[in-house]
């Protein structure tokens, strides 16, 4: 099993990490450098769950290969908590009370803050379309979807 | 407790969830994130190709010899069963396979792809056997036998097996005489429903980190809803003592009833033994999620059900065929839940109920959010409606003039308690304006109203039982030790609201203490059947209480009062008499020195306090009689409006109604999120969810083929509403609703879809597909 030597750029801090050629982006998060907020729901890039953003859009951390990350800018939930337009989303989630379990929640708000920043005014029908990826089992979505809205309308 | 008596502040609030803000940020710990360092090695299970096979010989000389791995174990290192009313699974299969997905062998390795590479290397020569896919011919006289040696399995005593049978467990229920009265009936209605298999799909799979220590002594992290019930089943399967097994269970990203009990929780410890020292993780895949744990179990529920003229229900014959798959160790439960409350919420004078739990080459049915009740009213409120169609009466009207009241005599024998099911069907029926006649659409859109009632009661032993601490910190503050599981549902918040609101202090002043640690944890029976609000709410009540009494009595002694005169408000200790006042931080822990350094009073607080249901009674095996069946029943109602289109089968649902008594909401804003959950996962069950086999092998185990509702399949509007019929003996009045939002919604539908298009499907999914063939046939 070969390894390679990568550099990437972590929420801000540079990381240099020697990673077989299969591992998945999630799995280096997680299990190198136990950035454990992104969480793995499928490992098949269907629930979103592991939703990370990638030179600042948002993907599906368990497709993506470590290797092909080489020089490329990372931002998981731990370090896009210090960003005010996560901040604001994060509390009217809490507000909301549109968090139950938690385990879908970071690559729901991930997802929720790569459409504010491309749409700061996201309509209900673009904030359903962008967490369309990202399965939620405990609030029936409604809660989340406002929150996002009521985010949005709120101009930084 | 009486409605009017006054609430304590915070009963009754929508406070902020207290668990939410670690969540948020990503930093809340679930099992799969807790850190084990390099020694940690990784689990993967060799699993049945077979549905039903018996295994002639394992070679595992191979994978041993790999490079990395550490432990090889197979169905040779335990003989040992395990179960929860059944003790009838090995935790590597012995002998025979009966599902395709049984563990038959584990590797622990150094890596996971050396782990999964040693799992090729097992040899494994299987002797294929018939096998068995419908309940329908499980019950069948010359049915081959799942399991030969049923008469040799520990049992509880609630549980009926019969040796020599397919029969895992049958449930009867005998009230009046339901054969003579069909002649009095004015109408009678006789459906046979079909409802398929669906999988919880919590976010977080299946996760279990075992460690044995050099003496034995095991600890388990594991994603549970039952820590404790976990410790007892794996002690007696392995024949140990429980304390010397320690479970720690973190966060747990959804349940649904699949974390409840023992799934795959023993097979890493089975490796740990032989790597001691060394941890062992065993993390699912979301493909192993969906077929080789708890799953809800198939049922055939085939109802006769008839009424008088006036539209008074006469008599129910309802016989249910539980598909309880391989190993129905925890099936068999809900197939006696399935049978006590078989009328569903009504007053029916004559029933006979047969409930069977079958032994299929299925895989393992087990509890889900209703623990059976979803699949009952799927059938029971579909034949009432029709019913209610045959004498020409309004469904609504139907449904209030049947439904359980308070006082009235159930089919098992015990007395209903009051209950608030009318105010539901009300509330429910005003939101949907069930009466005013929809417009008219496009010639391919039909709209269709459809209403269903339920009720459940938590289904669980006569005995489980609750316990909490309450251990005060030097600053006043307070850590609130319980065991009921933060699963999603709120259940930390709610424990700390009635703790403040009972102790006398602010709420900010309580942390809920985790992870939950058996071996620093208060007991807990199970994180399951919605009680916890009720269960380990009135053991928080006891052990604020004795909290109190022991803040009075150091207080009252270093003031020479009466501890009856002093009150706990805010956190401050205040005299009534002397209006003389102390804040706990100023005593918590060091105590109050006397005057003159004469000595000190008092010392580290630490109060207690338990619950456990004392007065419910056996059922009699024949009859299904006794005096108290249950500890209580919630119910409720839910109404959909929806609109198909006729060309494509599309359904789209407008509006969602959904009405449930908690006895008393201590968190409403928890309580409505609960129903709208609920009702999107019912939606999703009614819609889109089923298992598809083939010869026993799942066809669809991924979320490409097995679809859950998104973002774009919800109601246009959802409203909620809480009713409040106090419990006499819930905090407060409280009794839970956690399961039952979800409960209603695939009879609601249904009915809904009957009165757009004058069909009835034979059971859910109500799929585009089945509803554009049963139009368009012939």
């Amino acid at each position: 099993m070969s390894e390679r030597q990568i550099r990437l750029m972590v929420n801000g801090n540079e990381e240099i990490l020697s990673v077989p050629d299969h591992l998945s982006l999630l799995r280096l998060l997680r299990d190198k450098l136990a950035l454990t907020g992104t969480k793995n729901g499928c490992e098949a890039g269907e629930c979103g769950a592991c939703t990370v953003l990638l030179d600042g859009e948002p993907v599906n951390s368990c497709l993506v290969l470590a290797v092909e990350c080489e020089g490329h800018r990372v931002d998981t939930i731990e370090g896009l908590s210090a960003e005010p337009v996560m901040q604001r989303l994060q509390q009217e989630f809490i507000d909301m009370n549109a968090i139950q379990c938690g385990f879908c929640t970071p690559g729901m708000l991930i997802s929720a803050y790569a459409l504010l920043l491309r749409n700061p005014h996201a309509d209900d029908h673009a904030i359903r379309e962008a967490l369309l990826g990202n399965l939620c089992r405990c609030t029936g979505y409604e809660r989340i979807i406002t929150a996002v809205k009521t985010a949005a309308g709120k101009d930084r | 407790m009486t409605a009017s008596a006054k609430l304590p502040d915070l009963v009754g609030e929508s406070v902020s969830r207290v668990d939410v803000r670690e969540k948020a940020r990503g930093s809340a710990v679930f099992t799969d994130d807790v850190q084990f360092g390099p020694n940690l090695l990784h689990a993967r299970i060799k699993r049945s190709p077979y549905p039903h096979a018996l295994i002639k010989s394992i070679d595992t000389t191979e994978a041993e010899k790999l490079y990395g791995v550490k432990a090889v174990a197979t169905g040779a290192d335990f003989d040992g069963r395990i179960g929860l009313y059944l003790q009838d699974k090995h935790i590597f299969a012995r002998g025979r396979v009966r599902f395709v997905g049984e563990a038959v062998a584990g590797v622990a390795a150094i890596t996971e792809q050396i782990a999964e590479q040693a799992l090729e290397l097992i040899e494994v020569e299987y002797e294929p056997l018939p096998a068995i896919f419908h309940p329908e011919q499980a019950i069948k006289p010359d049915a081959i036998l799942i399991h030969p040696d049923l008469g040799e399995y520990g049992v509880a005593n609630f549980i009926f097996p019969k040796p020599g049978t397919n029969i895992s467990n049958h449930f009867k229920v005998r009230k009046g005489d339901v054969e003579k009265t069909w002649k009095d009936c004015a109408a009678v209605v006789e459906r046979k429903y079909y409802i398929p298999h669906i999988q919880h799909v919590p976010l977080e799979t299946h996760v279990a980190v075992a460690q044995v220590d050099q003496s034995g002594k095991i600890t388990l992290w594991s994603s549970s809803q039952s820590p404790f019930a976990q410790r007892d089943l794996i002690a007696k399967a392995l024949g140990m003592s429980p304390g010397n097994i320690r479970v720690i269970s973190n966060y747990v990203g959804g349940g649904f009833g699949c974390k409840a009990g023992v799934t795959m929780e023993a097979l890493p410890i089975i490796l740990a033994m032989k790597t001691r020292g060394r941890p062992v993780k065993l993390c699912l895949t979301r493909e192993e999620e969906f077929f080789t744990n708890f799953v809800r179990q198939a049922l055939v529920i085939d109802l006769k059900l008839g009424c008088d003229h006036a539209g008074n229900l006469l008599a129910m014959q309802n016989t249910m065929y539980w598909d309880g798959g391989a190993y129905t160790e925890y099936g068999v439960n809900i197939t006696r839940a399935g049978g006590y409350s078989s009328t569903g919420p009504y007053d029916i004078p004559n029933v006979k109920t047969d409930s069977y739990c079958l032994y299929t080459n299925n895989t393992v049915g087990g509890p889900y959010r209703g623990f059976g009740m979803s699949e009952l009213h799927t059938g029971v409120e579909q034949c009432v409606d029709e019913l209610a169609d045959a004498i020409g009466m309004d469904k609504v009207e139907f449904r209030l003039r049947n439904v359980v009241q308070g006082g009235d005599i159930l089919a098992t024998g015990m007395q209903m308690h009051p209950t608030g099911i009318k105010e539901c069907i009300q509330k429910v029926t005003e939101a949907i304006e069930w009466e005013k006649p929809l417009p008219a659409l496009a010639p391919n859109k039909k709209h269709g109203k459809g209403i269903a009632v339920m009720w459940k009661a938590p289904a669980m032993p006569p005995n489980p039982g609750s316990s909490a601490t309450i251990k005060l910190n030097e600053d006043g503050t307070i850590l609130l030790g319980v065991s009921g599981q933060e699963i999603g549902q709120g259940s930390f918040t709610v424990a700390a609201q009635i703790a403040a609101a009972e102790l006398g202090v602010p709420l900010e002043s309580i942390r809920v203490g985790g992870p939950v640690d058996t071996d620093y944890s208060p007991y807990e029976w199970q994180t399951v059947a919605s009680r916890l609000t009720w269960s380990m709410g009135n053991a928080i009540l006891a052990a604020a209480r004795d909290t109190r009494r022991q803040i009075f009595e150091i207080v009252a002694e270093a003031w020479k009062e009466n501890p009856d005169d002093l009150d706990l408000i805010n956190g401050v200790v205040i005299s009534q008499k002397s209006e003389r006042e102390i804040p706990l931080k100023d005593f918590a822990v060091y105590g109050i020195p006397k005057a003159n350094f004469a000595g000190w009073i008092g010392g580290p607080i630490y109060g207690r306090g338990r619950f456990m249901p004392t007065y419910v009674t056996g059922l009699d095996k024949e009859t299904g009689q006794g005096e108290r069946a249950v500890v209580h029943y919630t119910t409720g109602a839910q109404a959909f409006e929806l609109e198909v289109d006729t060309e494509t089968g599309q359904i789209e649902i407008i509006k969602a109604a959904t009405a449930f008594d908690v006895g008393r909401a201590i968190n409403p804003d928890l309580v409505k999120a609960q129903m709208e959950g609920g009702i999107v996962q019912g939606l999703s069950s009614a819609l889109f969810e089923q298992m598809i086999f083939k010869d026993g092998v799942m066809q669809n185990p991924s979320f490409v083929d097995y679809r859950i509702a998104t973002t774009m399949d919800l109601p246009t509007k959802v409203e909620t509403f809480i009713v409040e019929e106090p419990q006499d003996d819930g905090p407060w009045g409280a009794r839970g609703v956690g399961e039952h939002p979800m409960v209603p919604s695939v009879a609601a539908i249904a009915n809904a879809i009957h009165d757009a298009l004058g069909i009835r499907l034979d059971g859910p999914p109500f799929t585009a597909e089945k509803i554009y063939f049963a139009l368009h046939k012939g």
